[in-house]
């Protein structure tokens, strides 16, 4: 007895040395995703004249927000831009997306069996191969050049992942439910209201986060399809690089602010939107 | 027990997804058919039917060549790459490790930021001057680590260049590929672990022989995903390396040739020719998925 | 329950937060009469220039709003990409930037994506002050259709004068004394040449092309009278071939600035580039004659290869009033006057007031009075821009392989399918 839980416990020691031991490679690696991040930090709180690629590992000499301020100055308007073009595209392609997912997962017609691989296809296509076409045709229904505009193709080309997460998602919803809602009477609505809606938080949450970053990151669709005042950021930030000078901490300071929005919503909703992923309602 | 009417219902509300789709992909990728067919050169467009030209013109064109070469070298690296990374740093974190929050947001992180926004901050990290005097980047921190054999050019290493710029996009998609495989091993059930370790196998044993396994759907799915990335990989290259020849792929082609040159017609047949590889790699996927999935 | 109640008050407090940060940010609309310029001149001198002369267009037109659509060319050159889209849809800007020559002539006159302007010349007395050498560039079929704004150098090489002076070298005239420069410089272990991307290939390329041909047969090659399969064209290309073995191994990771500044960091001893490089050493605070010194490419001594740049009036310019206030100011010596110095070049009208220009501006402002003017490949004078695409497409694949015979084949085939060699 006393034997074998000495051996128990040694074991157990044993194990817990190991298991310590495996936070090194974990360590380097969060290095190897941190380095990136570092360098835009520093860069971007040096003055112009520390700037160079010799010196890019040093730390700044001092606090400078003015490259911070001085990115804001510029990136201002185009900010305001992007959140109001992202957060209308992020809700109205969750909500599309819900829709879709419940009818093609739960409350299906004839031939909707061919219309979901249909849908899903869109996601895969590579973008440029469209956009000609996009612009002549937002150009003839007159939202070329504007922040809607902008919003609408979003929300169409995000139509297939959307309904792909919530299709997923629901899927796992037992049909019994839905049979015993029917026998209550409830129509489609009611079903999807009352049974499908409420447990919908985590599919909504990983979609329109989802939805958020494609669409503030994106830069093809927002340079070809808006003009000058309703630039979102990603295309600002561009025009910032500029072609002579370029002030590399200025331009360093304007990327982390362009990178601010999103980075936030991952650090504060991250652990929801990994728990989706985990859940695998984004498998693809 | 469906009524008629109900159907109906179910089918007008997804009606409106249907013709967006159908306009924004299938009605362009029509359109885009018929410009790959046609000799579009110029800023004014012009569909005089030529045939299959830009097509045949395009197999012996030598930089599609090197595009072709480029997209492979990218994708094997890439997909490679992100799969072995993400499943490793799945295993890690599957050992229940104090912190295993904080790290498994790390690692998601670059999944939200745009390489608008970091290919500066590559493009210097893989600065490929290997001179001692102008040694920066990566090469700097290798030299100042003693790691000198370490030095290289990187991107522009001959032929195999495109490796370093998968690396890239490795550092973005890995953590994408962990969380998937998280989510795969979280849902392995405790008792076949249980069971394995009672057989006597070793934790080694036991992933290799029992839960890799398990994985392969997962697998499968990452691997669409990042190949379909791979195919499409544009912004990532101009960001972190410009257009240079010997970095040339499909899309900065096609984006190249059409804006730059005009050849409008040139331009539809490289996009017509990547979305019928992205299809040979989608359409069996969906297919397979979808079916499995219906079966349930 | 208590979760998703968590959850939901972290989505409110994120979306309100941000909003109330930047409700204060958003622009005010104002629909007043309005132009629309559309350049690449983002950053610098060419932004700050660009700037300058907005502020003229300003005091003269208060009445116009100016919106300023420069996109960044840079990497992606995102502004061809955007500029190509809204004119094929035929939503033009009312007024762009386009590089005098071929760019102009051979893509947006035959395409009647612009306006003639003779009616603007003639207003303005514009045919006594812009170059005769100019206007030919300009016009087709007797019409001109820019307005040209400033004049920019393209067979320049920029040096190291303490390197050249440490290794006893006086800045060569010929190929052969370069060439025997680089030898000596290499055996010395400097960098003799110092390279960027690959336009700034395609750049040094023309340069040479024109050194080794002479102005006549350059020129012939542009309208097909010297032919891309003879051996003058061998010959050339095999001096191109021995130029880049003295350049630099990484160079197509670095920016022409980048290639720029190691010529000033004594990493290199010569660069070539066009005369905006003195704009950038000037915005580096640098002295010209000390730190760095100038001279046409060896062997192109007596010639001005050029670019300008210029700006149209659109087919269906949104507000064509506007448009013609913006080209006046383009054209008028206060306007050409407050750009130039700004963006480092020299003004395309001939009474410009030299003394607002540094000493290398105006040596550049004689020789252009005096030399033989030729025209650029890389900036859009001599070729059109398919040609020049699939001149680019060439070279590239040059540079991987350096297959001399291979790239002269390309070159041969590139004018017989889209120059004037069909």
């Amino acid at each position: 007895m006393s034997t074998t839980s000495s051996s128990l416990s040694s074991s157990q020691g044993r194990r817990f040395q190991r298991r310590y031991l495996l936070l090194i490679p974990l360590i380097l690696m969060t290095i190897f995703y941190l380095i990136p991040l570092y360098v835009m930090l520093v860069t971007g709180f040096k003055s112009f004249e520390e700037v160079s690629l010799q010196t890019m590992w040093n730390l700044p000499s001092g606090i400078h927000f003015d490259n911070y301020i001085e990115a804001f100055e510029k990136l201002k308007p185009h900010l305001w831009n992007s959140l109001i073009m992202v957060i209308p595209a992020a809700i109205i392609s969750s909500i599309i997306g819900s829709i879709n997912g419940f009818v093609l997962a739960r409350w299906r017609f004839p031939g909707s069996k061919l219309v979901l691989p249909l849908l899903l296809f869109g996601m895969f296509i590579p973008y440029q191969s469209v956009i000609i076409p996009l612009a002549v045709f937002m150009k003839n229904i007159g939202l070329a050049g504007s922040i809607p505009g902008l919003v609408l193709v979003h929300v169409i080309y995000g139509i297939p992942i959307t309904t792909l997460t919530f299709y997923g998602y629901y899927m796992t919803v037992p049909k019994e439910l839905v049979e015993a809602a029917k026998i209550d009477g409830a129509g489609l609505l009611g079903t999807y209201w009352n049974i499908f809606i409420p447990v919908s938080a985590p599919a909504f949450v990983v979609v329109l986060i989802w939805q958020f970053t494609s669409a503030w990151n994106d830069f093809l669709f927002a340079v070809i399809l808006t003009g000058n005042k309703s630039w979102p950021v990603t295309v600002a930030l561009q025009n910032m690089a500029g072609s002579q000078i370029i002030a590399g901490n200025v331009q360093m300071a304007g990327s982390l602010l362009a990178a601010l929005p999103t980075l936030l919503v991952y650090i504060f909703l991250g652990r929801y939107f990994l728990r989706g992923l985990m859940a695998g309602s984004l498998k693809g | 027990m469906f009524a008629r009417k109900e159907k109906l219902y179910g089918f007008l509300l997804v009606l409106p997804s249907i013709i967006a789709v159908g306009i924004f992909v299938y009605g362009f990728i029509a359109w885009s058919v018929r410009v790959s067919l046609s000799d579009w050169v110029g800023l004014t467009a012009d569909y005089t039917f030529a045939g299959l030209r830009n097509y045949i013109e395009l197999f012996s064109d030598p930089r599609f060549h090197v595009d072709i070469r480029n997209t492979v070298i990218f994708t094997v690296v890439f997909v490679l790459g992100a799969l072995i990374i993400g499943l490793f740093l799945a295993i890690l974190l599957d050992q229940r490790l104090p912190g295993e929050g904080f790290f498994r947001g790390l690692f998601l992180f670059p999944m939200a930021i745009s390489f608008i926004v970091t290919g500066v901050v590559w493009r210097w990290l893989m600065n490929p001057a290997t001179s001692a005097d102008r040694l920066s980047g990566y090469n700097l921190l290798f030299d100042s680590l003693g790691l000198d054999f370490l030095i290289n050019q990187w991107h522009l290493t001959p032929t195999y260049g495109m490796a370093a710029i998968a690396m890239t996009a490795i550092w973005q998609m890995s953590g994408y590929t962990m969380a998937l495989y998280l989510g795969g091993l979280r849902a392995v059930p405790e008792e076949l672990r249980e069971a394995a370790r009672v057989d006597g196998a070793s934790e080694f044993q036991m992933y290799r022989r029992i839960i890799l396994p398990l994985l392969w759907p997962v697998t499968l799915s990452a691997v669409i995903i990042l190949g379909h990335i791979s195919l499409k990989v544009f912004d990532l290259i101009i960001a972190v390396a410009g257009k240079q020849l010997p970095l040339d792929v499909p899309s900065i082609y096609m984006w190249q040739t059409t804006f730059d040159g005009l050849f409008y017609g040139r331009g539809a047949s490289i996009g017509i020719l990547l979305l019928i590889s992205v299809a040979f790699l989608i359409i069996p996927y969906l297919y397979y998925s979808l079916r499995s999935e219906g079966e349930e | 329950m208590k979760r998703r109640k968590s959850l939901s008050l972290q989505i409110l407090s994120i979306v309100l937060v941000s909003v109330f940060l930047l409700a204060a940010c958003q622009p005010a609309g104002g629909e007043a009469s309005e132009v629309e310029v559309f350049s690449w001149w983002t950053g610098g001198g060419e932004a700050a220039g660009l700037d300058a002369m907005i502020e003229v267009f300003k005091e003269k037109n208060p009445n116009i709003e100016f919106v300023n659509s420069a996109v960044a060319g840079g990497a992606g050159t995102n502004a061809r990409a955007v500029l190509a889209t809204r004119l094929s849809q035929n939503e033009p800007p009312d007024s762009w930037q386009g590089h005098a020559g071929q760019e102009l002539i051979g893509t947006y006159v035959k395409d009647e994506k612009i306006e003639p302007l003779n009616f603007l010349y003639d207003e303005e007395g514009w045919l006594d002050v812009m170059p005769a050498t100019l206007i030919p560039l300009i016009s087709d079929g007797g019409n001109i259709y820019s307005v040209p704004v400033n004049i920019h150098r393209a067979n320049v090489i920029w040096s190291n004068s303490q390197i050249l002076a440490d290794n006893g070298i006086s800045i060569p005239t010929s190929m052969d004394e370069w060439f025997a420069a680089m030898d000596a410089l290499q055996a010395a272990g400097v960098t003799p040449l110092s390279m960027g991307e690959q336009w700034t290939a395609m750049h040094l390329f023309e340069t040479i092309m024109l050194s080794s041909l002479g102005p006549d047969k350059y020129n012939g090659l542009w309208d097909g009278s010297t032919d891309w399969g003879s051996s003058d064209v061998t010959a050339a290309l095999e001096a191109f071939t021995k130029t880049l073995s003295y350049t630099n191994s990484d160079a197509s990771s670095l920016s022409w600035q980048d290639a720029s500044q190691l010529v000033v960091d004594g990493s290199a001893a010569f660069n070539v580039m066009g005369d905006w490089a003195q704009g950038f050493y000037q915005e580096l605070g640098l002295e010209p004659n000390t730190d760095y010194g100038w001279a046409p490419v060896p062997g192109t001594g007596g010639n001005f290869q050029f670019l300008s740049d210029s700006f149209v009036l659109a087919v269906g310019a949104p507000d064509r009033d506007a448009a013609l206030a913006w080209l006046k100011v383009a054209g008028s010596k206060d306007g050409q006057d407050a750009f130039n110095p700004v963006k480092g070049s020299i003004p395309a009208r001939s009474d410009g007031d030299v003394s607002l220009y540094n000493v290398y501006l105006q040596s550049a402002m004689d020789d252009w009075a005096s030399n033989t003017v030729v025209g650029s490949l890389t900036h859009g004078v001599v070729a059109n821009d398919s040609w020049k695409s699939e001149i680019d497409t060439a070279l590239g694949l040059f540079l991987q392989d350096q297959d001399v015979g291979a790239f002269q084949a390309a070159l041969v085939a590139a004018c017989a399918s889209t120059g004037p060699c069909q």
